[in-house]
């Protein structure tokens, strides 16, 4: 036990480190995977194959090969920089592709009228998306969108396993292996941290989930 | 290209498709731009040279066949992996799911709250569990075929998958209609029997898309071994040529174009059950393969 109650400072330090991970892969993914849904929708052509193409390669790869291509793809074409910046941007990369079907899958769910009424008063296809469909579809959105995110969370957990380091993945890796604390105890503490971040945003996600939801 | 299902822009009169056009024309001269200057990057690092590519696509070059030797040993791991993980998740997730189901209020308490536990908990993490924890209380996989880390991998990715497959069964008995249940109690089965033979079968059949893409997740997770270091997969394998002919770019594009095209095979296979099941007039319409194909987020 004392694997975990002597390093009560480290974990604490990890678990802010995890949730720093989580917050940019948070907002980055969101705004990415908006943008990229946008492209999936929209009336130019290329636009939509290139979402397209996007959703199908990154969707159908492993976050883990993404995250290989980065840390050693990149520093071969002269683009060095620290494992935290490569874990974060494929972790931002792989789950935008998420976030982008959940958004058009919320864009496809509001119902034809509303888009023709906008339409019909004369609102641009910027105007009738940004104004008419979105905020709609954001709301119906939520459910897969929270749910992708917290995904992504628990991915978190893979970008610390490679090796960003002063992580929660890492604390119990380094406390294990190089200090040769007992397994058992310390990793039950990091899956309890996980659990700290996942189960809080879970109930989050129940609550905005009940404030938004409409009736259609 | 097809005319988008979509409603939010009117079928184009002359100017609209004037400006589509341009916005295409413009769309298309940005994206060959990037692709040109991600070229020219990549060309003048050399990552186009015959060195790096050779021993992937050259049947000629000395390394060739060894090099493909060793990836499809690691896609045979890969795939090793992937099945028994989505064998065994199946059988204890359908335990797991089926006593969910049949116990009572009170005493199913404790499965209910392992089984959130489980889903809350990073895959990555339930492997390295496995990994260090199994050893280290005596549980010894020895005695099993293959690999120690093979099995740390399977039961890692047991534990997590066993918990969504219970979910995805518990979703497609409650999307069966409440008469299915009631005729076989009606006709005198025992609750056993209900499950067993008529609630389970109409569910699996219901859940099969579902099922297909957790495949796909599963597939995806065994590479977590890559970075744990315990199994070599395909990534791993992949990885270990990449150091020694010093070219990761290139095998990691290989290693990926893999991934991506067992996985596309598998998704559009997803698909068309999905929408063979719905066709078909027998049986509970599959509505939850839609909502689960956006939770294979989870990786």
């Amino acid at each position: 036990m004392e694997g975990v109650t002597g390093n009560l400072d480290l974990f604490w330090s990890g678990y802010l480190t995890s949730l720093g991970i989580c917050l940019w892969g948070m907002v980055g993914s969101l705004i990415l995977g908006t943008i990229i849904a946008s492209f999936r929708v929209s009336p130019v052509p290329p636009l939509r194959v290139f979402g397209t193409a996007y959703v199908t390669i990154v969707r159908n790869s492993p976050l883990t090969v993404v995250l290989f291509l980065f840390a050693f793809g990149l520093p071969e074409i002269g683009i060095n920089r620290s494992y935290y910046f490569f874990g974060v941007t494929a972790l931002i990369i792989y789950t935008s592709a998420f976030v982008c079907e959940a958004v058009r899958s919320g864009i496809n769910s509001v119902s034809a009228g509303q888009a023709e009424a906008g339409r019909s008063i004369g609102l641009t296809f910027t105007q009738s998306l940004g104004q008419v469909v979105l905020p709609q579809a954001f709301r119906t959105s939520v459910p897969p969108i929270g749910s992708v995110i917290i995904a992504m969370f628990k991915n978190s957990a893979v970008v610390g396993a490679f090796g960003v380091g002063g992580d929660l993945f890492s604390v119990g890796a380094n406390l294990t292996s190089a200090q040769g604390y007992a397994a058992f105890p310390v990793l039950t503490g990091v899956a309890i941290g996980y659990l700290c971040i996942t189960i809080p945003a879970g109930l989050l996600l129940g609550v905005i989930e009940r404030k938004v939801a409409i009736a259609r | 290209m097809s005319a988008p299902e979509t409603v939010l822009y009117d079928a184009p009169g002359p100017r609209a498709k004037r400006r589509a056009l341009i916005g295409a024309v413009v769309v298309t001269a940005g994206i060959l731009a990037l692709l040109y200057v991600a070229a020219t990057r990549l060309h003048e690092q050399g990552q186009f040279s015959m060195d790096l590519w050779g021993p992937l696509i050259n049947p000629g070059d000395e390394n060739f066949q060894a090099v493909w030797r060793l990836l499809l040993k690691g896609l045979q791991a890969t795939l090793t992996a992937a099945v028994l993980a989505i064998l065994l998740s199946l059988v204890v997730g359908t335990a797991l799911g089926t006593a969910r189901m049949m116990l009572g209020r009170w005493s199913r308490v404790p499965l209910v709250g392992l089984i959130e536990l489980l889903r809350g908990l990073p895959v990555v993490i339930t492997i390295y569990f496995a990994s260090r924890v199994m050893p280290e209380v005596g549980l010894n996989v020895g005695f099993l075929p293959g690999q120690n880390g093979l099995w740390f991998l399977v039961i890692g990715l047991m534990l997590y998958n066993s918990v969504i497959i219970a979910e995805i069964l518990r979703a497609g008995v409650a999307s069966l209609p409440r008469g299915q249940g009631e005729a076989a109690r009606a006709i005198g089965m025992t609750e056993g029997q209900v499950m067993r033979t008529v609630l389970l079968p109409q569910a699996f059949r219901t859940m099969l898309p579902a099922l297909i893409s957790q495949l796909v997740v599963v597939l995806k997770d065994t590479s977590l071994a890559a970075v744990l270091g315990i199994y070599i997969e395909l990534l791993r394998r992949g990885n270990i040529i990449a150091l020694n002919l010093d070219n990761p770019i290139q095998v990691l594009f290989v290693v990926a174009l893999m991934f991506i095209a067992m996985n596309y095979g598998l998704s559009r296979l997803a698909v068309w059950t999905e929408r063979r099941l719905s066709r078909s007039k027998t049986g509970a319409k599959p509505e939850l393969a839609e909502a689960e194909s956006t939770a294979a987020a989870g990786a």
